[in-house]
C-alpha cells in the first residue's frame, strides 16, 4: 500500500509516520503542503507537529493549504485519512471531523504513555485491534482536550463514531485516566462515513518493541487490512 | 480605519486560562471577581479609503470562517 504523509512547515512527526509504515512493510512518501495533488495514494496521514507554528489556533492555517483541498477531495471520494495529534486538530479545523481540540484542562503539555480503550472495532482504523486489548501509546500535546456540543456528542455516540477513549490500566474510563479533560474521555473519533479518523495519541511512536510498545501498529494494520480488502474487491 | 476583533471562549467551553487568572486575582486580594474569560484580540488596519460596510461584511465572513472557530469561540467585530 502507498501512503501519502503530509508535510506542513513545523510538522515534526512526519518522519516517524513514514518510518512506522515502512517498517510494517508498506510504502510511504512525503507530500509538501504546497502541492495541489496527492499523486497515487491509497491513504493519507496528516501527521503531528505544530503546523504553521500553531498560530491563531492549532490547525487553523494548515486547513487552508493547497494540499488540504486535495485531501478534502480524496476524503469526499471515500479515501482513508488518518490525522494524528496536530493532524487531528487540522482535520477538525477543516470540518472533516466534528468538534474541536482545546487547551488541556490543567494548561500543561502532556508527554507520557496513556492507555486507550477501543470503543468499536467496526472501522477501517480499528478492525485489526484484538478485542479487549488496551493500547499503550504515548501522547505529546498541549491542546488535546476534545470538545463538542451535547448534540454532536450524542450523534457521535449513536453513530458509533467514538473510536478510542482514555482509560486506566484496567480499561476503566475514569477521570484520573483522562490526561487533558476531553469530554467522554474521547481520544479519537471518525466521521459519519467512517473513512476519516483522528486521534491525539501517537501510534507511529509505538509501532516497534524497541520503543517500549508496539501497540500502535494495530491501528496501521487495520488500515492495511481495509485497503487490501478494498483492492481485492476492485480486482475481482 | 481599524477593525477590531475580540474573540472569547464560548460559555459552555472549559476555559482553564480564565479560571487560573481568576484564582490568581483572588489570591492577590481583588474582590468581587465573578468570572474571567481569556480570549484573543486581533487588530486589522484597513487600507485608506476602505468602505466601512464592505469591510464589515468581508471581515464578518473571515471572522466566522477563519479568525474564530465557531464551535468553541464567540467573536465581536468593531470597525472604527
Amino acid at each position: 500500500m502507498n501512503f501519502a504523509v503530509l508535510q506542513f512547515p513545523a510538522s515534526n512527526c512526519d518522519q516517524d509516520a513514514i518510518h512506522a509504515i515502512r517498517l510494517l512493510g508498506h510504502s510511504a512518501r512525503y507530500v509538501w503542503h504546497k502541492e495541489n495533488s496527492l499523486g497515487a495514494a491509497d491513504a493519507v496521514i496528516v501527521p503531528g507537529g505544530f503546523s504553521y507554528g500553531d498560530y491563531l489556533r492549532c490547525g487553523a492555517i494548515a486547513r487552508f493549504s493547497s494540499v488540504m483541498q486535495a485531501v478534502k477531495q480524496f476524503a469526499d471520494n471515500g479515501g482513508l485519512v488518518l490525522g494524528i495529534c496536530n493532524g487531528f486538530q487540522v482535520l477538525t479545523e477543516a470540518s472533516l471531523l466534528p468538534g474541536a481540540l482545546i487547551r488541556n484542562r490543567d494548561l500543561q503539555f502532556h508527554c507520557e504513555h496513556i492507555f486507550l480503550k477501543t470503543a468499536t472495532t467496526v472501522s477501517p482504523f480499528t478492525n485489526k485491534i484484538p478485542p479487549g486489548k488496551l493500547l499503550r501509546i504515548p501522547i505529546a500535546h498541549g491542546e488535546g482536550c476534545y470538545y463538542a456540543d451535547e448534540e454532536t456528542l450524542a450523534r457521535l455516540k449513536v453513530g458509533n463514531q467514538i473510536l478510542w477513549q482514555y482509560c486506566d490500566a484496567n480499561g476503566n474510563l475514569t477521570d484520573t485516566a483522562n490526561p487533558n479533560g476531553s469530554l467522554r474521555n474521547i481520544a479519537g473519533i471518525c466521521n459519519e462515513r467512517r473513512n476519516v479518523a483522528g486521534l491525539m495519541p501517537h501510534p507511529e511512536r509505538a509501532s516497534e518493541p524497541v520503543l517500549g510498545s508496539d501497540d500502535g501498529k494495530w491501528i496501521f494494520e487495520s488500515i492495511f487490512a481495509t485497503l487490501e480488502k478494498k483492492n481485492a474487491a476492485q480486482a475481482a | 480605519m481599524k477593525a477590531k476583533i475580540i474573540i472569547t471562549p464560548k460559555k459552555a467551553v472549559l476555559d482553564p486560562q480564565g479560571k487560573t487568572v481568576q484564582s490568581a486575582l483572588e489570591q492577590m486580594g481583588y474582590q468581587g471577581v465573578a468570572a474571567v474569560h481569556v480570549g484573543k484580540y486581533i487588530e486589522i488596519e484597513l487600507a485608506p479609503g476602505a468602505d466601512k460596510a464592505a469591510a464589515q461584511k468581508a471581515l464578518n465572513g473571515a471572522a466566522h470562517k477563519f479568525l474564530s472557530n465557531p464551535i468553541i469561540e464567540d467573536y465581536r467585530l468593531e470597525i472604527e
